[in-house]
């Protein structure tokens, strides 16, 4: 038993898990409103973090300055993708939806391939202190500080549904689109703007994890590993994905220690979420917060 | 298959209007083109050839997709793991089991055939986009056991296997494994044409169309759905192990999500619930890369290839193109290519005279 490592894997496994649960947040977002499964989550945050590495480099822009266009790149992206692609497929069967968002998922990242080259890229140096030491334990600066913003992001989550006058109205459209039209929601607007919150919520999970890991296509096994969180949070709940994605986190951190202390299978770190998820499926397919869905005829 | 109906031509009995070729005109279609398929080895090349032993086995693997997809309404991310399954399991069974190759194929068929009835069982309470979910999963956990079992496909070196033979003749060259697709592709598509006319075939369509009116009319929901995906991996199984044999080498990394996407992308853009548009799908799926390529091919050395990089990034232009046909089609032919070719014949049957 190597106790450092398994409480390194752990804080590992939360640090991760909350990025997990931003982006498993913002498919949430995505679902709720529109009821579209996107399978392009994960391009989200390679475009995101894309972007915002060439701003850096390319055109040597301070962090803050880059990091802001991102955002504002981002916003005009989900906006342009929810218009051109998504709403003329509103009404059309779920596998044409879910298709059109797999195609969108691999047209984007081989885009970003043919851009960026397919090597992984560091980002510019953003903290001047490399690691801090917390209860002994050495953790990168970067780290602490994605935790923090993935927080901040769940707070502003909470406050813009539960008190903003658009997150309401967001949540009316995900309760019924008919009546929330008959009080006045424009339900076009409010599919735009989650694809944009969306898309915008990811790209800071993308550039967390690019700062840390480097830029490569290997962000986008992040759009993937959100299912697992959502179908464990149930997939039209916020609280659900945030607490799927930190139990997906620690799940794969503590599998890959089980398995380097004793099973020494390797890979165990990628797959072990799969294999719970069709646990999930067979169990309980509404997640613990879901709603179920009662059909009648 | 619609083919040109006269007028006048009643249906008078049920038999009559499920028969497959309606009349007369439309069998002697089937044979002649049967016929001319047989002298491409004679008048092509060998390109020419494996692009279409390619749109056999792909089309045969598409085909089992669009039984699951378009006929019964249950969708499958994990297509190409099945495929690489029968293309294993084909390659292990010669090797290890010493079975000759012809017979391998159908044997790989039906291994995966029942391994597709073990992971369709669970799927069978599942539908939409839990049941997307839970077949990516299913691709993911295949890959894992592929790159894994080394026994099984020779881990991350592959592994080779033979040329079928028949009564000493050797399948070996593209001019003869074009035979042998070609007779398997017709084998398998008159198959799936007679099953879409038989009582499972329409309870598979009425499990679409409307599970609960189904289930109320007697239908077996479950038994269905994991019929549906028992036949489709069946469908892939055997899809995989021709392409196991054309190849003689089968390696882990060729199973991967992508292949997945293009099986679902071959049946959206054939049509969604078509027999033959599943061959249509596969050979838009096939051509559209070589395609791409001959158009980088093409603009090489100019002004655009130089400042796009063309040549060097012609595998992200294929992805690029994949993609962004299957959201086109999505967008602006969801019928597919099938309804394409209805709309071509009513324009010809009624010429001059269509607007």
């Amino acid at each position: 038993m190597d106790l450092t490592l398994l409480l390194q894997l752990t804080l590992n496994g939360l640090i991760v898990g909350a990025l997990y649960g931003v982006v498993a947040m913002s498919f949430v977002l995505i679902y709720k409103a529109s009821q579209v499964v996107n399978f392009a989550q994960g391009e989200f945050l390679l475009v995101g973090a894309w972007v915002c590495w060439w701003f850096l480099t390319e055109w040597q822009l301070p962090f803050y300055a880059g990091f802001l266009f991102t955002l504002v790149f981002m916003t005009l992206f989900g906006l342009v993708l929810q218009v051109v692609v998504l709403r003329p497929l509103i009404g059309e069967p779920v596998i044409s939806v879910i298709m059109a968002t797999i195609g969108l998922g691999i047209f984007f990242q081989a885009l970003m391939k043919w851009i960026f080259g397919v090597f992984a890229k560091p980002f510019p140096p953003i903290f001047t202190v490399e690691r801090i030491s917390v209860l002994g334990l050495e953790v990168q600066t970067v780290y602490l500080v994605s935790l923090g913003i993935s927080l901040l992001i769940m707070a502003g989550f909470g406050w813009f549904f539960t008190a903003s006058k658009h997150g309401l109205a967001m949540r009316a459209t995900a309760f019924d689109q008919q009546v929330a039209q008959s009080l006045g929601v424009s339900v076009p607007k409010v599919f735009a703007m989650s694809w944009a919150i969306s898309a915008v919520v990811s790209s800071v999970a993308g550039v967390v994890v690019g700062v840390v890991n480097g830029v490569s296509s290997a962000l986008s096994f992040y759009g993937i590993k959100v299912f697992p969180a959502v179908i464990l949070g149930g997939l039209d709940s916020i609280i659900g994905a945030v607490l799927g994605g930190v139990i997906v986190g620690l799940l794969e951190n503590w599998a890959h220690y089980i398995d380097s202390e004793w099973l020494n299978w390797g890979n165990m770190f990628q797959i072990a979420p799969f294999y719970a998820l069709v646990i999930i499926l067979l169990i309980k397919p509404y997640g613990l917060f879901g709603t179920k869905n009662i059909e009648r005829v | 298959m619609v083919a040109m109906t006269p007028a006048g031509d009643y249906r008078t009995s049920y038999r009559a209007d499920t028969t497959i070729f309606p009349t007369r005109n439309s069998r002697i279609a089937l044979v002649i083109g049967i016929l001319l398929l047989c002298t491409a080895p004679l008048l092509l090349g060998r390109y020419e050839l494996s692009l279409l032993i390619n749109i056999g086995f792909l089309g045969i693997a598409a085909l089992g997709l669009n039984i699951l997809v378009g006929f019964t309404g249950q969708i499958s991310i994990g297509h190409a793991a099945f495929f690489g399954l029968g293309a294993f399991t084909s390659a292990w069974l010669h090797e290890n089991l010493g079975v000759p190759v012809m017979l391998c194929i159908p044997l790989a068929g039906i291994v995966t055939a029942l391994i597709g009835l073990v992971f369709g069982a669970p799927a069978a309470r599942l539908k939409g986009l839990y049941l997307a979910i839970a077949t990516l999963a299913a691709q993911f956990i295949l890959e894992d056991f592929f790159a894994r079992a080394r026994w099984f496909t020779g881990g991350v070196a592959g592994r080779m296997t033979e040329s079928p033979t028949l009564f000493g003749f050797a399948f070996d060259r593209d001019e003869t494994y074009f035979y042998l697709t070609l007779a398997w592709v017709v084998i398998m598509f008159v198959g799936a044409a007679n099953l879409m006319r038989s009582r499972d075939g329409r309870a598979l369509v009425a499990v679409r169309d409307h599970y609960l009116s189904a289930e109320m009319m007697g239908i077996n929901l479950a038994y269905y759905r994991t019929l549906s995906f028992g036949i489709a991996s069946l469908y892939a199984g055997i899809g995989g192990a021709l392409y196991a044999h054309y190849l003689l080498f089968v390696s882990v990394e060729a199973f991967n999500i992508l292949f997945s996407i293009q099986f679902l992308g071959m049946v959206i853009i054939g049509g969604l619930g078509s027999v033959m548009g599943s061959l249509m799908g596969a050979a838009f799926m096939v051509m559209l890369p070589e395609v791409t390529q001959w158009g980088a091919e093409a603009l090489a050395g100019s002004a655009i290839d130089q400042a796009l990089r063309l040549g060097a990034s012609i595998s992200f232009l294929r992805e690029m193109v994949v993609g962004a046909a299957i959201i086109l089609f999505l967008i602006f032919e969801p019928d597919g290519l099938a309804r394409r070719w209805r709309l071509i014949k009513a324009y010809w049957k009624l010429y001059p005279y269509s607007h």
